[in-house]
């Protein structure tokens, strides 16, 4: 189980690591205070939260997540209507101007994590790519904290 | 996007609410009436539903009388709001110490097909230990959020799964059971606590 998660990791680092990517933007994103919360078993979905800050100076979209955590992970937004009900759906592309900051955190963008493969354990941490319009992509090692967290503090 | 598929019993809900919306609007305010309250909560004496919490036991809208109540809606398969409701709220309880200690503190799943008694008392066992889940079969849910004017529908997700869009507001009751106000979701600390406390010393 352990050795095959490790090598998933390593295989998606590798493919980060293919010279034939050629991006225009996306290697000027800074990924900052990425957390989650840790699970209870695996049949309910996750949720990971971070800060995208684009120091360059062209736009650059998110299209995509991979990781090895969840077979299903995507971008999604909740939204709580005039009558205080929340829902929530898939985001879509997300835009970061360039010099701007988007967040992800709880009652609005979220990276969720369904079809959890592994347990999100308290202390552990998983690798998250964010995949990019550009064809350029990074890889994130987001914290996992306990269930009660608040944010990236605990 | 999601397309949203109300399921049998989120029809029953709705018609169930409208039906009590109803039933309350004429007993309470009746005919002619300019402003029919329709999104306030019941009083917890007029409310009626069965569940069961955590522990086994049986309990209802008067099991909360007494003591002042906090009650929100939420389900545990969801990754997003409701642990954030529920460190929410964990967080405001830490701040009012021991004031707290008779408040009734209860979060109602909303999806009780997924949510039985175990996995709500594994669920509420990571928060602050006031917090009680309650949870019951689908017509007593109708029923709780009827009362409660509260809303929820199942919505299909992108894996052959559901999510549940529900109502976030926290619900505050006075001892007596009148309905005292709400928190919405995500309201700062610096309103919630104090809300809190004033209810708490209206009791
Ligand atoms: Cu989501």
């Amino acid at each position: 189980m352990k050795s095959s998660i490790a090598a998933t990791v390593f295989a998606s680092c590798l493919f980060i690591g293919l010279p034939t990517i050629t991006v225009a933007g996306s290697e000027d994103v800074v990924v900052e205070d990425a957390w989650s919360r840790a699970s209870i078993g695996i049949n309910r979905p996750g949720a990971a939260y971070m800060t995208l800050r684009n120091t360059g100076t062209d736009p650059v979209t998110l299209v995509g997540l991979e990781t090895p955590l969840a077979m299903m992970p995507d971008i999604h937004e909740t939204t709580t209507d005039a009558n205080g009900v929340s829902s929530m759906a898939p985001a879509g592309d997300i835009m970061v101007p360039p010099g701007e900051t988007v967040s992800l955190e709880p009652g609005g963008l979220h990276a969720m994590l369904m079809r959890l493969q592994i347990k999100m354990v308290e202390g552990e941490t998983f690798p998250l790519t964010l995949n990019f319009a550009d064809g350029g992509a990074l890889t994130v090692d987001v914290p996992i904290l306990g269930i009660a967290a608040r944010g990236p503090e605990g | 996007m999601n397309r949203s598929t109300l399921i049998t019993y989120g029809a029953a809900a709705s018609g169930v609410l409208a039906l009590a919306l109803f039933v309350g609007w004429w007993q309470v305010d009746g005919p002619g009436t300019p402003e029919p309250a329709a999104q306030r909560p019941l009083p917890l004496t007029q409310m009626k539903f069965q569940m069961t919490d955590q522990d086994g036991s049986t309990v209802g809208p008067t099991t909360l009388l007494g003591n002042p109540s906090i009650v929100f809606f939420g389900f545990t398969y969801c990754p997003d709001v409701c642990p954030t409701t529920l460190s929410d709220i964990s967080g405001w309880l830490d701040d009012l110490g021991d004031d707290v200690a008779d408040m009734n503190v209860v979060f109602i799943t909303v999806d009780p097909k997924r949510d039985t008694v175990a996995a709500m008392a594994e669920y509420v066992s990571y928060f602050h230990p006031a917090i009680q889940g309650w949870s019951g079969t689908l017509s007593e849910t109708t029923r709780a959020a009827a009362g409660f004017r509260a809303s929820y529908e199942k919505v299909a997700t992108e894996g052959g799964d559901y999510t549940m869009n529900h109502t976030a507001s926290v619900f505050l009751f006075a001892s007596e059971g009148q309905f005292l106000g709400t928190i919405d979701y995500h309201e700062p600390r610096e309103f919630a606590v104090p809300k809190i406390r004033r209810v708490l010393t209206r009791a």
